[in-house]
């Protein structure tokens, strides 16, 4: 399992796709790749890792693809491991497909499960805008697989892993894409790929002054903000925020929708959340289609309310 | 500067698998990957500011392919290479990615430009095979790019807000769609795409196979979702929503 982290801190979204390899029974170890992140392992230990591969190298601060492809290539000749599992990122895609032609190994993306059926494993991948759901497989090893974020939980188990390091060499290519400036945030609160909230806004919402309602209601949920393409491109919100087809897809506990129509290409981004809620003034917007509970109405009247007795009830 | 695109043929209008195959269903009526009209046109653009060069197009895909590049090059590009060849059929990761750098090893472009995504497959990877392959640096994501001095600068859009990215020529880059507003090809464009050249090659030509490391095993319906409540806001549905979510215990 490669393990993503920012700022010192495992990504939400590898140590889900941990718990699950951990769960379908095998001899689970973690790849942790970086500068200063030897820490790291142990607490991918308590997250169901039976062993961490550190390669800590000033040579792998910056998080560029390359580098991590050499890394997890060199462990997999000499570890002999059969399959490579990766949570879905900017940084995570570009490993597993520059991993996938390094080694020639069949990489399954945008998978949303995996089990082992008659000894093989198999993943599930939704196609189509998430109208058919395609089971896939691998001809061969060792196998990759990306996984849709949001799509497992982490399980703290507590345990300890054995940490071992590993040498990093780097091949020519892969040192000549150098980081100028990295990642100015853009937003405040939690990552969207890591929060069991999401309250989106879109163009609903009339205006991006408007965007301060849903991020009073993210907050007092404990959330992250999403927002449409529509709103994006509009310069309402960062892009870093954006939700569907060409922006994330995630799939949080709690979704809420707030003035947004439901577009296909919305949709395909967020229609795998546990609960969908949506608050539309037009009772024909398609997403009182693929919602749990829809709320015909004004989104500056409900919005705040909504906001205010979610902070009585929670005590804040 | 020498840039090639490459570019994809999806399938116009309404997708479907074909239950026999597995596979996409291209029968139909092709047209140019919306996003990798993004990548025609940022080349175009680096041509331009650059003063001189050329913009091939590298495609794979079957022979009626050759419509979609007629568009790209009523936008502006100077000429194509379609690899086409029943043995690449079923092609994966690896394997399109294997011919794909076959085709570009033989053009010997100073940068290779990607869009974003493939609208049929939702696919969002290639260049980072591709970049293995030709043993380049890659820049992905890439919402604004600057070519000069022999590097490319792309400011690349993440999770966490925005890194900026440098990498010596030649190099591959994908753009994401925001990056720039694709052109409308003139009439001018479209008249004289007819007359770029455009060349059809086979695997043999370039001397690889195509292949796959993955397999579809079976298609399946969606998990359905539980009935959906609506509610109409009578000054009430907050609580209402409130009370929905403490049900589910979600707050």
């Amino acid at each position: 399992m490669f393990l993503e982290h920012h700022e010192g801190e495992l990504q939400k979204g590898s140590l889900g796709v941990l718990a699950k390899a951990a769960q379908l029974g095998d001899d689970v170890a973690g790849v942790v790749i970086g500068s200063g992140v030897k820490e790291l392992a142990a607490e991918a230990g308590k997250f169901g890792a039976a062993k961490v591969f550190v390669a800590d190298d000033a040579s792998l601060d910056a998080p560029l693809p390359q580098p991590r492809v050499d890394v997890l290539a060199s462990l997999v000749r000499d570890q002999g491991f059969d399959t490579v599992l990766f949570a879905a990122s900017v940084l995570s895609a570009d490993v597993a497909a520059g991993l996938a032609a390094r080694l020639d190994a069949g990489l399954n993306w945008d998978l949303v499960d995996l089990e082992r059926r008659d000894g093989q494993l198999v993943g599930k991948r939704p196609a189509l805008g998430d109208s058919v759901y395609v089971d896939v497989g691998w001809t061969g090893e060792p196998r990759l697989a990306l996984f849709r974020s949001g799509t497992f939980d982490p399980a703290e188990t507590g345990g300890s892993a054995e940490v071992e390091d590993v040498a990093v060499e780097l091949e020519e290519h892969s040192r000549a894409a150098t980081m100028v400036e990295q990642a100015h945030a853009e937003s405040e609160g939690p990552d969207l790929a890591e929060a069991d909230v999401i309250v989106a806004g879109g163009r609903g919402l009339g205006g991006p002054e408007n965007f301060t309602l849903v991020e009073e209601l993210a907050k007092a949920l404990g959330g992250a903000v999403g927002a449409t393409r529509a709103v994006v491109d509009a310069g309402w919100y960062p892009y870093s925020t954006q939700i569907g087809q060409t922006g994330k897809s995630v799939s949080p506990k709690l979704y809420v929708a707030c003035g947004i129509s439901g577009a296909i290409q919305h949709k395909v981004g967020m229609q795998s959340s546990g609960t969908i809620v949506a608050i539309n003034k037009d009772p024909n917007a398609p997403i009182f289609d693929f919602c749990d509970l829809g709320v015909v109405g004004d989104v500056h009247q409900v919005v705040p309310k909504l906001t205010e007795l979610v902070r009585e009830r929670r005590g804040s | 500067m020498k840039i090639a695109v490459c570019v994809k043929q999806v399938p116009e209008g309404n997708r479907r698998l074909d239950p026999g195959t597995k596979r996409l269903d291209r029968s139909g009526e092709g047209a140019l990957n919306a996003f990798d009209a993004h990548a025609v046109e940022e080349a175009l653009r680096v041509k331009d500011h650059s003063g001189e060069g050329e913009v091939v197009l590298v495609s794979m895909g079957p022979a009626k392919a050759a419509d979609a590049l007629r568009k790209a090059l009523a936008m502006g590009a100077d000429r194509a290479v379609l690899v086409s060849d029943d043995g690449a059929a079923g092609a994966d990761l690896v394997g399109t990615s294997r011919v794909l750098a076959a085709a570009l090893e033989r053009e010997q472009p100073d940068l290779v430009l990607f869009g974003q995504q493939a609208a049929d497959a939702d696919g969002a990877v290639l260049w980072s095979a591709v970049a293995e392959r030709l043993r380049r640096p890659v820049i992905s994501q890439v919402a604004e790019l600057t070519v000069a001095d022999g590097k490319a600068r792309g400011k690349r859009q993440t999770e966490f807000g925005y890194d900026v990215i440098e990498a010596p020529l030649p190099a591959v880059v994908a753009v994401s769609d925001a990056i720039n507003e694709p052109r409308y090809p003139s009439l001018k464009g479209i008249m004289g795409a007819k007359s770029k050249p455009q060349e059809t090659v086979t695997l043999s030509d370039l001397g690889v196979e195509a292949g796959a490391k993955t397999e579809v095993l079976e298609l399946s319906d969606p998990p359905p979702r539980g009935e959906t409540k609506k509610i109409e806001d009578d000054g009430n549905a907050a609580a209402q929503i409130v009370e929905f979510l403490a049900e589910r215990r979600l707050i």
